[in-house]
């Protein structure tokens, strides 16, 4: 009969008080492999985004985190708004020009062009040859000298440096969840995982939102997985955004769903998504201008506001973010040239991210598991009482082993198997019962965070040396060991130094 | 086989003074041969018991077994020499609660040998009449076959001595007579050495030896004149 079975026996012996000291340890066991998954669950959730597809984010100027918060994660307040103008700098030529072919200054310089045209007209009907000679000359220089001034002319300033920049116009609320004005090139340009390769996928019959449809203008919208399972929204629904917060005033315009996104794990899933200009034609949501006139001025529910060929003004466009992807080499440079000038701040997500991780998230998470792994050892205490306890009971059992033949380092090995049983099999317990907790809760984490964990997804390597290379589940085993060894070595010591004359009897 | 020789065991007071317990010059135990030990209560005869199995160290004297000075032993020589060649009998039967009879038995075996011998663990319980009980726990049994299982567990590895610590005095009349012819047979057919406490005349008359532990000595008494003697100091019988 070898000790193993020998300690077995004597566990069973104290069935209850055995079994409630497992159950301890299931417990403090359970909790730090679910702190591990949600170790697990973080790094997942920060890998599934550690590319997110583009590498700036240029904001108003103000917290840098803030700025990545709002608009890499939808959450926090959003700082201020950027010109639109400043947006443009980061657009090529062509894109420019039709943006600001519905400015008050285009139009101002078409007014311009066309008066000088009629003046040219008229002044060429009457003069010598030599006139019209130098008539044409003259405006020709004029258009010359005027050609540099106008910004869509030109290429944006930043332009030839950047894949592409996508505006994001926050402030407006579906229930919990953000609403972001945008282009459609937010789903169509932009990637996302863990190599930053994969298209976003709609669900069903769904499509992409569009600039402007003959059946719904510029009023489309598609939305994030989680946000349609919760809201019960499918494509064809309607959706009135609040303005300005969860319990802020819907608005009259709505938006016509023709898109649920599959779920990506991604910030994205919790967000709806409106074309940007349905998000400036709604009440209060284009800048207010001194002076505009009637026609396309703040009165705007007056107006054609909503027809196909309006083009609304660039003086009255901002944008709160945009999410910019641009050639690694130069963004260094445009980052400081961005954050020396007084309109934005440029910022790298991913650094940002890394850093509230490094600074904030795995301090949390560290805290988390030195509390539960207390636990584990207070859990380890109960073993160490337990058997204990049941020392002066059992002193005459070990006596008699002691005289059947039993040296005193059987005995002591004996206890310390006890210890190492109880430990072990309450802690495969607790990493049995810590597995079903997350399984059970995975739909819920996969909605929330899109990352899909079952029953025997292992917990990632901790963030420190040497151990970093295995998952640190694997690491529970030998600290189970190790703990029983150290509550397993005051009763063992105790039952190494029975006196078995006195604890014999009879 | 067992040879004693100044043998001197006491223990220490409050008071910080030793009680002398034991002092026997000499006492032998040949092959084979069976002995009774008789005395006063707290006289001494556990102490000699554990003396001779090494499970009290002795202040100082000869004990020597099978031609080994065991006093020469270390503790863990010693324990292992007690699991192999000394079986031990106790008043309390002293079983394990959490195994079966079958098991007892083999835990009996298992600090003298690698691999526990099962066929002869059942042989013994059916030479002890306890073939139908193996897989009993001993709550599960009387008190006399509790006993029976713990004479098993003493014989299992096929000891050259026996000790047997007042093995009837938790047994009601009935069965006193059962165990006693029991071990006493057991020794005989193996010709194992026994040395058997008691406190009861009938079970004392039943041997040829008897030896009295009087005045922390060990005195060989004619069976007879003991008896008296004994049943004159107030001693059960």
């Amino acid at each position: 009969m070898n000790l193993l079975t020998i300690a077995v026996r004597s566990i069973k012996q104290r069935f209850l008080s055995s079994t409630l000291t497992m159950i301890s340890m299931a417990l403090g066991v359970g909790l730090v492999v679910a702190v591990l998954a949600i170790f697990g669950i973080v790094q997942k959730s920060f890998n599934a985004n550690a590319t997110l597809g583009y590498n700036m984010v240029i904001g108003a100027k103000g917290g840098k985190l803030q700025l990545v918060l709002n608009s890499v994660y939808y959450l926090s307040e959003p700082i201020e708004n950027i010109p639109y103008d400043y947006y443009l700098e980061f657009q090529n030529q062509e894109v420019r020009e039709k943006q600001y072919s519905g400015s008050y200054s285009y139009k101002a310089v078409q007014h311009q062009q066309a008066a000088r045209a009629t003046l040219l007209a008229s002044g060429l009907g009457v003069t010598s040859p030599a006139g019209i000679v130098a008539a044409l000359a003259a405006n020709a220089i004029v258009e010359q000298h005027h050609e540099h001034l106008y910004p869509w002319k030109r290429e944006g300033k930043y332009s030839a440096f950047t894949d592409f920049a996508i505006p994001l116009c926050l402030g407006d609320y579906v229930g919990p969840y953000r609403v972001v004005g945008t282009t459609p090139d937010m789903f169509s340009l932009l990637k996302y995982g863990p190599k930053g390769d994969q298209d976003y996928q709609l669900d069903g019959n769904g499509r992409n939102f569009d600039y402007f449809t003959e059946e719904n203008g510029f009023f489309e919208a598609l939305v994030g997985s989680v946000v349609a399972e919760d809201r019960g929204l499918k494509v064809g629904d309607t959706i009135n955004p609040s303005h300005g917060s969860t319990e802020g005033d819907a608005h009259a315009t709505k938006f016509v769903v023709v898109g649920i996104l599959e779920s990506t794990g991604t910030p994205n899933d919790r967000a709806v998504f409106i074309n940007m200009e349905g998000f400036y034609r709604m009440s209060d949501h284009a800048k207010p201008l001194e002076n505009e006139d009637d026609v396309y001025g703040t009165n705007q529910i007056a107006h054609k506001i909503t027809d196909a060929d309006y083009i609304l003004p660039v003086e009255k466009r901002e944008i709160t973010a945009m999410l910019v992807r641009m050639d690694p080499l130069y963004s260094i440079g445009i980052e400081n040239q961005v954050n020396e000038g007084n309109v934005a701040q440029a910022v790298f997500p991913i650094t940002e991210i890394r850093r509230l991780l490094d600074y904030f998230v795995s301090p949390v998470q560290t805290l988390l598991l030195v509390l539960t792994v207390l636990i584990c050892f207070m859990s380890g205490v109960s073993i160490l009482v337990s058997i204990y306890n049941s020392m002066s009971d059992r002193r005459s059992e070990i006596a008699v082993l002691r005289a059947l033949g039993a040296r005193r380092g059987t005995v002591y090995n004996i206890v310390l198997l006890e210890s190492m049983v109880l430990s072990l099999v309450g802690g495969l317990m607790g990493i049995i019962g810590g597995h079903g907790l997350i399984a059970a809760f995975s739909g819920v984490i996969e909605n929330q965070t899109g990352v899909q964990i079952g029953f025997f997804e292992l917990a990632p390597p901790l963030p420190f040396p040497v151990l970093n290379s295995i998952s640190s589940e694997f690491l529970v085993i030998p600290c189970l060991v190790l703990l029983a060894i150290i509550v397993g070595f005051i009763p063992a010591t105790s039952a190494y130094k029975t006196d078995v004359s006195k604890s014999l009897g009879k | 086989m067992l040879e004693i020789l100044d043998l001197k065991k006491s223990f220490p007071q409050p008071d910080g003074e030793r009680l002398a317990i034991l002092d026997i010059p000499e006492f032998r135990v040949d092959a084979g041969e069976q002995v009774v030990l008789l005395g006063r209560s707290g006289g001494g005869k556990t102490t000699l018991l554990h003396g001779i199995s090494g499970i009290t160290r002795i202040d100082s004297g000869e004990i020597r077994f099978m031609d080994q000075e065991l006093t020469r032993f270390s503790e863990s020589m010693w324990d292992r020499f007690r699991a192999s060649n000394i079986g031990y009998v106790f008043q309390t039967f002293n079983l394990l609660p959490a195994f079966t009879a079958l098991e007892n038995v083999l835990l009996g075996m298992s600090f003298a040998k690698d691999v526990p011998d099962h066929k002869y663990a059942n042989w013994l319980l059916k030479r002890v009449g306890l073939g139908h009980r193996l897989d009993h726990k001993p709550d599960q049994m009387s008190v006399g076959e509790q006993q029976r299982v713990a004479v098993a567990r003493a014989l299992a590895n096929r000891p050259r001595l026996l000790l047997a610590d007042e093995p009837t005095a938790n047994i009601d009349p009935a069965n006193q007579q059962g165990i006693v012819s029991l071990i006493k047979e057991a020794c005989e057919e193996s010709n194992i050495g026994l040395i058997l406490v008691t406190h009861a005349m009938e079970v004392a008359s039943q041997f040829d030896r008897i030896d009295y532990l009087e005045n922390i000595n060990l005195v060989a008494a004619e069976a007879t004149a003991s008896m008296s003697a004994v049943e004159g100091e107030g001693y059960e019988s």
